[in-house]
């Protein structure tokens, strides 16, 4: 197997607020190997964009702390990186989308000065004079691509005269302008209409596997994630609770938590709706001891308030970290 | 379809909600009819900005409609709340999106519920009140001491059950339902769709359900109407509605769904890419509105708007290539 592009090793992140620390990551693990499509699910609140920034080094610190925890790219270590490195990366090698498209564009500089400012600094390799007419002509191209008609027209608009979609793909066209080799999506087509959110992800996915482009889909609609990705994380509370190639975790869920949330999607052939899981998520501030997830699942056992359950495989490429698939051979020394 | 005016409890004929601003005339629902019958859960599908949500607060009495006809149980109430019996306020109650800003932040959960409690005279004395407001918290599952508490110090589901119990007070019998869970997690959701149901059983109830959530309708409605552009393009019984879809606007909305099983993904028509966007409701196309997206246009679409016709029993769809 190839060496990974990106392997975040039990990463924990804190958050030192009035009322205490809130811990919010416990321990995620997560791999992206070159030009693999991976997806991150889990619902609100439960640390997916936490991940996400901590792997920009875009979480403000303080109030963050990361009192443990490696996030490796291309072998070597982000979190330890100078500034100057980080720059580079973040120019060059990983872009990211935004959830919110009108959040994400500025709206007091056109489309035009926006995007030719990231061919300016992305140091796009197809780019070798840097003058005013080959920007612009790099900034038109990346809007040909992303299929916005009449681009040149759209250069000179502001933002708030595009619509929702088109925003989104000024977005994915910025994101896409330097050959980046990951790409992290944070909730790309959530505030998009469904049909709308339908081109704009097809879209996505088209140039992503045109390019090999590594991707990270940070995503609350299972069904999205499941059309886009071929391996997929579950989070709950703070940590990968399952890992597995996304057709199979879909339709074989192992985890409770997973279950129980793929059980609670309406699903089209309208065999009504699942019971939901009850209780919340936990607080940050006092988690639970052990699995975060014990004091609202159903198969709970003595061990799962102690020890935090490991990574258990199933079969190849499935793994589960719940105390019910632990096999005898299994050691739980790992905590 | 044989109607039968006595089972309906809710009429609308030909509503049309027009808003004047400097831009111009805003078409919000431009001529759109349909009815609910008791008991039932009708599906009012379509996407932001489709007019959906003006349907709902004409309904209850927000907007005074600009023409047509809302008869409630035969009462013609197609005017503002304010000029409406109050004993007919009493019977539509109204679930909203967000609940973060439909519960008054400065008022404890157990002013929330008196509310329409005193408003309509539903509980006269003071201390019957309080046990009554028990009740609607201990109905939708909330623990009692909440009683005390502010929206704030609640979760996003129960600011949404406290949101229902209060339009549950004073004993409707219609209910409208204004996305009353896209702003929440699936698994909580799904515990506040199978509330839903069982108090409609309960209560003998008709919902109204907005959503852009066409899994879900598949799920609860009876009934799916689809709007776009403030007009309703297709309106059939669910399963009809879903295995032998018409209109290429439901055709497109349909393939656009991320599904999370191949069983489902059988079930969606592949044929039609979903392409173009939604036109601003301010300067609607010419003809049928929603031509310019058209897979399968013809030359009569740009110049005359469709008519609904029935194509089966109570399966009607208003596009130009089931017209003759």
């Amino acid at each position: 197997m190839s060496m990974p592009l990106l392997e975040i090793k039990n990463l924990h992140v804190w958050f030192k607020v009035f009322g205490g620390i809130l811990k919010v990551l416990d321990g995620v693990d997560l791999i992206v190997r070159p030009g693999e499509k991976v997806g991150l699910v889990g619902e609100m609140g439960c640390g997916k964009t936490t991940t996400m920034k901590s792997i920009m080094k875009l979480l403000p610190m303080p109030p963050a702390i990361i009192p443990e925890g490696e996030i490796i790219y291309k072998g070597k270590n982000i979190l330890k990186m100078s500034s100057e490195e980080l720059q580079r990366i973040r120019r060059k090698e990983i872009s990211m989308i935004f959830e919110d498209p009108t959040a994400a564009l500025n709206p007091v500089f056109t489309i035009g000065e926006q995007l030719q400012d990231a061919v300016k600094y992305s140091g796009s390799e197809s780019l070798k004079t840097k003058t005013k007419e080959n920007i612009r002509n790099r900034a038109i191209q990346a809007l040909k691509e992303v299929s916005l008609p009449d681009p040149e027209r759209v250069l000179r608009y502001y933002p708030l005269q595009l619509s929702g979609g088109m925003r989104q793909r000024v977005c994915i066209s910025m994101a896409l302008i330097t050959s980046s080799e990951l790409l992290i999506a944070d909730e790309p087509g959530t505030s998009l209409d469904v049909t709308i959110k339908d081109q704009v992800l097809r879209l996505l996915k088209e140039l992503v596997e045109k390019r090999g482009t590594s991707i990270i889909l940070i995503s609350h609609a299972l069904g999205l994630v499941r059309g886009m990705t071929d391996r997929v994380y579950v989070m709950y509370a703070g940590s990968v609770v399952e890992t597995g190639k996304t057709n199979k975790l879909f339709t074989n869920p192992l985890h409770p938590y997973s279950q129980g949330l793929l059980d609670a999607i309406p699903k089209l052939t309208g065999d009504g709706i699942g019971e939901g899981i009850s209780g919340r998520i936990p607080e940050y501030i006092n988690p639970p001891s052990g699995c975060r997830f014990h004091p609202r699942c159903r198969y709970v056992k003595p061990i799962c308030k102690e020890k935090k359950p490991p990574f258990f495989k199933v079969n190849e490429d499935h793994e589960v970290k719940c105390f019910k698939f632990q096999k005898k051979g299994d050691e739980i020394a790992k905590q | 379809m044989t109607k039968l005016p006595n089972n309906n409890i809710l009429n609308i004929s030909n509503l049309v909600k027009y808003f004047y601003t400097r831009q111009g005339i805003v078409r919000a629902v431009d001529g759109i009819s349909f009815a609910i019958r008791e008991r039932e859960t009708f599906g009012l599908v379509g996407e932001s900005g489709s007019g959906k949500s003006t349907v709902a607060y004409t309904i209850v009495g927000t907007y005074n409609p600009t023409e047509g006809k809302i008869l409630y149980k035969g009462q013609d109430i197609s005017r503002e709340s304010r000029k409406r019996p109050q004993s007919l306020k009493k019977e539509i109650q109204i679930v909203f999106q967000d609940p973060g800003s439909s519960l008054n932040p400065v008022r404890t959960i157990s002013q929330i519920l008196e509310l329409p409690l005193k408003v309509h005279d539903v509980v006269k004395d003071s201390k019957e009140r309080i046990n009554k407001i028990a009740e609607l918290l201990d109905m939708v599952q909330l623990p009692s001491d909440y009683l005390y508490k502010y929206p704030t110090m609640i979760g996003g589901g129960e600011k949404q059950m406290v949101g229902i119990a209060r339009a549950l007070a004073t004993d409707p019998s219609f209910v409208i339902l204004d996305e009353p869970t896209s702003a929440l997690d699936v698994s909580i959701q799904a515990k506040i769709i199978n509330m839903l149901v069982k108090f409609q059983k309960e209560f003998n109830l008709a919902y109204l359900f907005i959503t852009h959530d066409l899994s879900l309708m598949r799920n609860i409605a009876d009934r799916v109407a689809i709007m776009y552009l403030g007009k309703i393009c297709e309106i059939a019984p669910t399963s009809e509605f879903f295995k032998n879809p018409l209109h290429p606007y439901t055709q497109m909305l349909l393939s656009s769904i991320p599904v999370i099983t191949d069983e489902e993904e059988e079930l969606k028509p592949k044929k039609i890419i979903s392409k173009g966007e939604i036109p601003s409701p301010v300067n609607i196309p010419s003809g049928c509105s929603f031509h310019l997206r058209c897979p399968r246009k013809i030359p009569i679409c740009s110049k005359d708007d469709p008519i609904m016709v029935n194509v089966k029993e109570g399966h009607c769809v208003r596009c130009h290539l089931f017209t003759r």
